[in-house]
């Protein structure tokens, strides 16, 4: 492949941009400050100080990470059980409990979480976790019941055991949907995060309440500026590994 | 090698195999065929545990097939199905090696494995080894699907309708593969079909099944020449019955060597049945015939259908 094509295929892909421009923002809005001043010149602080960008990302990202991380596990755990012989009876019933925890607002959740448990993080991560497990859930299922079933019958025909079988045919035949379902829950919870703030833990919803609750529109365009590119590059970040997932498809994407 | 007695498998109130027996004697090809709901699959899935019986005794080399882990009669067993089942991920090297893999071969042994089977079955290894089964033809996935179930060298090799979603011309080259497998390898080989022709041109050994009970098991001559009953005579063409036994005779068999004739010659490996069919499309009593390099053998005459064989 000739080199300049290959500069160009690179030039063309989002990704990098956006991660680029997420950088950019978060160690460069102080030197905005002029910019939010002139726009608003009305506000006395133009720009959200109280902690720097950089520090917001990163408990943002962490309380984003941690959460998913327990709602993949426990989803694809979950989905993975629900499938199998012995757990098929117990699956109307942790559908409907995932369900549940989806149909709370995570606001209810927070607000109730707060007073049992405290303010900060705990709350914060509790509500989450139950918020991203739907979708997590819901793809383990879909994708290991897509599994065709000849592959099925052919694996344990040849003798491949149900350890085997699960981790060498139906779960990465399975991967493209349930990569799929973990993006969404991230996805939402990147966004639901920022309500974190009104219990107290710190996240790039920070900026949007206290803009909010006074009235400063600056901080609240700040941070929904970086909550926005940070869904857009954690996106087409997963919409890559997704496709390296599915790569035995054959899929007419590159 | 394998012993199937008085076994019955029910479905709640469908009885899907009933106090059947059969001996599968090593090395025979083995073909049971019926209808929809005779029981062949079932019976089929029996000996390899995909379905466990209800009743009766299955025995694998004069073992009870319930003394053994399921898995490890299976990993003796090979298995093709009609859909192949590869898996989709995994490239057609890797299929092959389901079976070895799992055995625990040394990797060298497995690469030279599947270079064998590919060669085996057609496929040239440089090109087909790292293909994914998507970009392969509906006959070539068979073909991996065959060299996939015989893979670990098994003792028995069980196929069910592995080529039913096959059209015509792709079947009838992979039939001629499986009886060359078969002759070469000397492998005991189940095989189950609803296609008469197919149960005709592969078997050694035919086991016709109805209602879960076996009507009539014998050689193709034998089912064709001595039918057991009716249901026999019908299954396998009553009005065809002739034309079928001259399926299972090559032109080879009646020949008269060193003879001449003219006309467009028969290959002498060629059944009766294509013969026939020759004698008819050429109006002509007499053909030359010639063989395999092409080098006229004899001739045969139109009475030698009559004829037995020599």
């Amino acid at each position: 492949m000739p080199t300049s094509r290959f500069r160009l295929a690179w030039l063309r892909d989002p990704l990098p941009w956006a991660a680029l421009a997420l950088a950019a923002l978060t160690f460069g809005m102080p030197w905005l400050k002029p910019l939010f001043a002139a726009a608003f010149s009305g506000l006395d602080r133009p720009l959200y100080e109280q902690e720097s960008f950089a520090e917001l990302v990163l408990s943002h990202l962490t309380l984003v990470g941690l959460s998913s991380a327990i709602a993949a596990a426990v989803g694809v755990g979950a989905g993975i059980f629900v499938t199998r012989e012995r757990g098929r009876e117990f699956r109307p019933m942790v559908e409907s409990l995932v369900a549940m925890g989806q149909t709370f607002p995570p606001v209810a959740v927070l607000a109730v979480a707060a007073p049992l448990i405290g303010f900060g993080e705990t709350p914060a991560l509790i509500a989450l976790t139950l918020y991203g497990l739907l979708p997590v859930l819901r793809a383990t299922i879909a994708g290991l019941e897509a599994v065709p079933a000849e592959a099925r019958e052919a694996a344990t025909g040849l003798g491949l055991d149900a350890g085997q079988r699960l981790r060498q045919v139906e779960l990465p035949l399975a991967l493209p949907v349930i990569v799929g379902g973990i993006r969404t829950s991230v996805i939402i919870n990147i966004g639901t995060a920022a309500i974190a703030s009104t219990v107290g833990a710190k996240s790039l919803g920070s900026p949007i309440i206290v803009g909010l609750t006074g009235f400063n529109t600056a901080y609240v365009i700040q941070g929904a500026l970086l909550v926005g590119l940070l869904a857009v590059v954690v996106d087409l970040a997963f919409a890559r590994l997704g496709r390296r997932a599915g790569r035995w498809r054959g899929s007419t994407s590159p | 090698m394998i012993d199937i007695q008085n076994v019955s498998k029910r479905y709640g109130d469908a009885v899907a195999v009933q106090d059947l027996s059969l001996t599968i004697p090593r090395g025979e090809f083995t073909v049971l065929i019926g209808g929809s709901g005779s029981g062949k699959s079932t019976t089929l899935k029996m000996i390899n545990r995909l379905i466990e019986h209800d009743s009766g005794r299955i025995l694998f080399n004069g073992e009870e097939i319930r003394r053994f882990r399921p898995e490890e009669i299976r990993r003796r067993m090979g298995y093709a199905i009609q859909s192949t089942g590869l898996f989709p991920h995994w490239t057609v090297g890797r299929n092959i090696a389901t079976v070895p893999q799992l055995l625990g071969w040394p990797a060298a042994r497995i690469a030279a494995r599947v270079d064998e089977l590919l060669h085996l079955l057609g496929l040239p290894p440089d090109e087909f080894r790292e293909r994914r089964p998507h970009q392969l033809s509906g006959g070539q996935q068979q073909r991996v699907g065959v060299a996939r179930a015989l893979a670990a060298d098994p003792e028995v090799l069980l196929m069910d309708e592995p080529f039913g979603a096959l059209d015509p011309i792709t079947r009838g080259a992979l039939q001629e593969e499986m009886r060359r497998v078969h002759r070469r390898s000397g492998k005991t080989i189940v095989l189950v079909t609803h296609d008469i022709d197919e149960a005709l041109g592969l078997a050694t050994r035919l086991v016709l099944l109805d209602q879960g009970r076996i009507v009539q098991a014998g050689t193709p001559a034998e089912l064709l020449t001595r039918p057991a009953n009716d249901f026999v005579r019908d299954f396998l063409g009553r009005s065809e019955r002739g034309i079928k036994l001259l399926g299972l005779q090559t032109v080879a068999s009646r020949l008269r060597p060193g003879e001449t004739a003219e006309g467009e010659p028969l290959q002498a490996e060629g059944s009766l049945r294509e013969a026939l069919s020759q004698f008819v499309a050429h109006g002509s009593e007499r053909l030359p015939v010639v063989d395999a390099h092409g080098r006229p053998a004899g001739a045969l005459h139109f009475a030698d259908l009559l004829r037995p064989a020599a």
